[in-house]
Formats: C-alpha cells, structure tokens, sequence
C-alpha cells in the first residue's frame, strides 16, 4: 500500500546523465534485493539496461518489483500484516551533441491503491575544458490514490522537481560535486491507511485513533556537497553532507563517508557509513491531547524526530567470462548494509503495561542486501 | 531580488568575456586518476537508487543525490 | 519585485551557450616543436628522423575511452598510408607503461608507440582535449589539428593526409 509515493520521489531508476561529453557504456544489470527490518520484508528484482548507438544516442530501460510483506509497527498497531507488489517500469533517452547531452526519462510505478507517472527532462554540459560539468533537470509527477475497500476515494498528487548538479575537477586526484533540488508537491500527501493517536480517557487503553490530516502542499529544499579523493596506492573515499529542509518545517542532515579499495584486477571492496538525522514536522504528535486536537495531525514516525545509522559493505568481483563472448567485461557484486533507525518522539503503541504517552521510544534495525551482475557489451 | 539581477549580469559577463577559454589547471593527460573508475560518483547505478528508495521511504529528507561529471575529460 | 524578467534566464542561457567547444581547431602553419621519446619497439625516436613524411601524432591514453576507441581507425590509415610517405605516431601520455601496455596486448597496433610519461610533449604541443591528433606535413610545421574522437572523424584525418601527402618535401 501507498509504496510508491514514497517511491517515486526518488525519481526513476535511471540515473542522470554523468559526463556530458561522453555517454555511459553499454551494461545490463539483473540485481536482487532484499530488505527485512522492522516487520517489514521486501525483495524482488531490478533489471537495467542501456545501449548506445553512434556515440549519439543512448536508450536505456529498466523494471523493478518490490514484493512486500508487512507487518510493520504502523500496520500493526490499527491495522492487520499484508503482502502487496509494486512494480515500477521505465525508459530513458539521451542525445549527445558537440558536449551537451540531452535527455528524458519516463517511468510507472504501480500497485494496487496507487499509481504513479514521473517525466524527467535533463540537459548536461561540460565547460571550463571539462573541468566542470553541470545538469540541470525538472521532473513531473503525476500520482492517483486511492484506497483498498473503499471504492468512493481517489485524490492525486501533483510534484514538480527542479534540481542542479555541479561536479568539479578540482586537482588531479579530487573530484567535487554540489547539488541543489527543490521538491514541491500538491495533492493529497498522506496515507489513507494511516491513524493518529489521542488521549481518551473512555477507551480501554486509554487512547484512541482518527484519520491523520495532512496539508495538500509541501516544498522542500535540499542542497549537498561531496567530495571524492584518490589516494595514491589507488583507493577512493569519499564524504557527503545534505541540508534539507521544507515546509512542514522538517529539518534534516544527512553525513556520509564511503571508502572503495581495489585489491588487483578483479577484486574491489566498498564500505560505508552514513548518519542520518531529522526534526519533526511542525504537525507531528505521537499522541495528541485530544480529538481533532488541531487542522493537521501526524504520527507517520517518518515525519518525527528521528535518528539513522547505516553501516555498508560490498564487494566486486570483476572478469571477463569466456563463455559469454559479448560481454567485454562483467562483474558479480554482493552488498550489505546494517541500518539502525531511533525515534526521539514516536512511542511503540503496541506495548502494554506502559500509560499512554510513557511507552518506550520505537526504533528498530534492518537488513539490507542487493545481490546483482553487471555485464558490459 | 536585486541581487538576483546584479548575479545574473556578473554570470552573463563572466560568459562573454570568454571565459570557455579559461585554461584547464588540470589538463586533460593529467587526468588518469579522475578517469579511474574507482573514481566514479556511481559505479552501480541500480544499486545505488534502491538504497536512495530505501531511505526516501523511511527519512523525511529527499533530493539533492544525484552525481555527474568528473570521468575522463574526453571529447 | 513584482515584475519577472526574462533578463537572468536569457543570461544563464547565453552563458550555456558561450562555452560550445568546437570539435577541430584552426591550423597554422608553425614549426611543430621537436621532440625525442622512447619508443615501445626500442630505442627512441625523434620528430627531426622523420621530416620528409608526412607524420600524424596520436596524443592518446588507456584510461581514455575515445582513444580507445580510435585505434582501429589508425592502424587501417597507418597500413594504407605508409606506402606514399606517412608515418603515425602515437604518443601515450601515461605515468606508467602498465595500463597501456596492457591495453595493447589486447589492441594490438602496427604504429610506433611512444611514450611521455612527463607530459613534456603534450605540453609543448599544447594538448587540450584527449585525444588530440596534429597533423605534420613534409616541411615539419603543423597544418592540422583534431581535438577529441567520434567514429566518423577517421575520414577527416584521412582528407588531410592526402592534401598533405600530395605537398613536396
């Protein structure tokens, strides 16, 4: 349910063009991935390709399936587990003139109560002889919603992004890079599953539930900045830092270093860690101190004040398979990451004994994997 | 927003006076390391928009992720 | 200011534009500047040994895709061209011979290749895009220069070869 207008936010699953003065080879990708934390279980596969025709033109498509079984802390507090699929298809097209590519991206995403349409339109150039390299992209989203039981709802989401993508040389072993995006979105913005939780003395626990109630508009703005290193025995690290804010009055910091070592020809592993962290938005409550306590009521433990931790891992393994003669070179890469979510102001409301408002803080940890080849032709 | 006016007329200065031509500190046979794929903002891309999907789904942060550029300076 | 104007984007626009960078320069007719590398075939060669010929040079690298890509193209124009006076000569512009030297075991070409593993060369020749291919005629000046590679930009070095190749020494 309502997987995917979280989804699709992050666009399609065709990244933005990188060097503008040269297409990206020819790959296909077949990834399976996995995620189970919190109750919640999603695998499924994610398959990409992409070829290029004369150095000109590139074409590129994927498919993606989530597969999901939840029994999450929200589900099970008002509602009861459900399995679900969501299914996300999407082409993309670039064209590269003197140093300036071109492109547009179209996907799908689709499950039972919600569709999705997003268009993205792109243009990258390199200037300042390659040093520096800027896109610029706006992405359209079309989204309808509608409910599970209830044939008489359906409401939509209007979202517009623009956003700006710098990368910089900046010495002959550093690379920079910048990006600014602002996110508006029109429509109805939240989940028609989902309940907030007020203190009712009449009720046997004590509390009850109502419908949450959502502003229909939200813009938010994000700005990171990174930075990539060689390092002379040949490794990379890399840091990341992203500023977001929006008008839900949402502030969050997003800091992340990355390390990638390559052990001779074929071998080459990667970790991670990334620090995670967040206000809540001005309307969120874990629990309010009445029925309709005010015009706009949350308690999607996404929009309290929380904290995440992730810790990465993964490893390559590059080589050129005799068997498969038109692949030039391929690679099997295994990748795992240990995520721990803490909530400073979201309480597991399914824990008993406690009076309302005094439950433990949730949080939880979660297992990620993506198992994928990657061949090059 | 005056100073909007006065950035964007520095900008379209800055433009006309040529400055395509600035010389590169970083000529382009010095560039092996950048062009290492080590080197690469994202080496898997398939991989690297599950996990952005991963976190956009569950942190009220999104945007502002994607990487171009850097590479090999050819063409 | 209530007003929108359309002033800062036609500015951003025309500074996009501003910075096309054009494919080929202009020639001109300057003594190509001498030079004298190893050579992977041993010994060394020098840009004086071959006046007389037309010579073409290869600015190139393993890590560069384009160049790569080229290489093909310039072993059918050494093979076909080097009967009538032509020579090719491809400048490696790498550190270290490792990675060309395993790229050429897979890629093998019939032309010399040299090395300039510190960039002197590139550097007096003034390479600004890789790759960059000059054209020398008999007299040793440079009449021809080629920045960057797109499949195609073969027949370009191929017209010049033959007005340079038609010159007297």
């Amino acid at each position: 349910m309502q997987l995917t207008r979280a989804a699709v936010v992050a666009l399609a699953l065709l990244p933005l063009p990188a060097a503008a003065a040269v297409l990206p080879e020819d790959r296909a990708d077949l990834l399976y991935h996995y995620y189970d934390g919190g109750g919640v279980t999603i695998d499924g596969p994610s398959v990409l390709v992409r070829k290029k025709f004369a150095e000109k033109y590139g074409v590129s498509a994927n498919y993606y399936v989530d597969m999901v079984s939840s029994a999450s802390i929200d589900v099970i507090t008002t509602a009861s587990p459900y399995t679900e699929t969501r299914t996300q298809y999407g082409v993309g097209f670039e064209y590269l003139r003197n140093k300036v590519t071109y492109s547009a991206a179209f996907s799908n995403s689709s499950e039972n109560d919600y569709e999705a349409d997003t268009a993205t339109l792109a243009i990258s150039q390199d200037m300042f002889g390659d040093l520096t390299s800027v896109s610029l992209f706006f992405t359209r989203g079309w989204d309808d919603v509608t409910r599970r039981g209830d044939a008489t709802f359906a409401d939509e989401i209007d979202r517009r992004i623009y956003g700006v993508d710098i990368s910089q040389v900046a010495t002959k072993n550093m690379v920079l890079g910048l990006s600014y995006e602002t996110i508006t979105e029109e429509g109805f913005l939240n989940n028609p599953y989902r309940q907030v939780r007020y203190l009712d003395p009449d009720a046997a626990r004590g509390f009850s539930f109502e419908p949450e109630r959502y502003p229909r508009t939200r813009t938010g703005n994000a700005l990171s900045l990174r930075a990539r290193y060689f390092l002379p025995y040949r490794a990379a690290i890399q840091g990341d830092y992203r500023f977001y804010t929006d008008t839900w009055d949402i502030l969050a910091h997003t800091a992340e270093v990355s390390y990638t070592h390559p052990l001779d020809e074929e071998w080459t592993f990667d970790v991670r860690y990334r620090y995670y962290t967040q206000d809540a938005a001005e309307f969120y409550s874990d629990l309010f101190p009445r029925s309709d306590f005010q015009n706009f009521l949350a308690r999607d433990k996404e929009l309290s004040t929380m904290t995440s931790h992730t810790l990465g891992f993964g490893v390559a393994y590059e080589f050129k398979s005799p068997r498969i003669t038109f692949l030039k070179r391929s690679s099997l890469n295994l990748r795992y990451d240990r995520m721990r979510f803490e909530y400073d102001d979201f309480r597991d409301a399914t824990a008993t004994g406690f009076a309302p408002g005094t439950e433990p803080f949730y949080s939880f940890d979660a297992d990620v994997i993506r198992f994928f080849f990657s061949g090059w032709f | 927003m005056k100073a909007a006016r006065i950035a964007a007329l520095l900008l379209f200065a800055a433009a006309a006076c040529g400055c395509s031509r600035v010389e590169p500190w970083v000529k382009p046979y010095e560039r092996e390391n950048i062009a290492d794929p080590i080197m690469a903002w994202d080496r898997d891309p398939v991989s690297s928009s599950y996990m952005r999907h991963v976190y956009e789904a569950r942190e009220g942060a999104r945007g502002a992720l994607g990487a171009s550029g850097g590479g090999c300076g050819c063409n | 200011m209530k007003k929108t104007s359309a002033f800062p984007v036609a500015a951003l626009l025309a500074a996009l534009a501003a910075f096309a960078w054009p494919a080929a320069a202009t020639d001109g007719a300057v003594p190509a500047p001498a030079f004298t590398l190893a050579s992977r075939a041993g010994g060394e060669v020098s840009l004086a040994d071959l006046k007389g010929q037309v010579v073409m040079i290869n600015f190139w690298a393993s890590w560069c895709g384009p160049c790569r890509k080229e290489f093909p193209a310039l072993d059918q124009i050494y093979a076909k061209y080097k009967p009538m006076g032509f020579t090719l000569v491809a400048i490696n512009v790498e550190s270290e011979k490792a990675d060309a030297e395993k790229f050429l075991a897979t890629t093998p070409a019939s032309f010399p290749i040299l090395f300039d593993p510190d960039n002197r060369v590139s550097g007096s020749y003034g390479v600004s895009a890789m790759p960059t291919t000059v054209l020398v005629d008999r007299q040793g000046r440079v009449r021809w220069q080629h920045r960057a590679y797109k499949p195609g930009d073969e027949a370009k070095y191929i017209e010049q070869i033959r007005a340079a190749l038609r010159e007297p020494a």
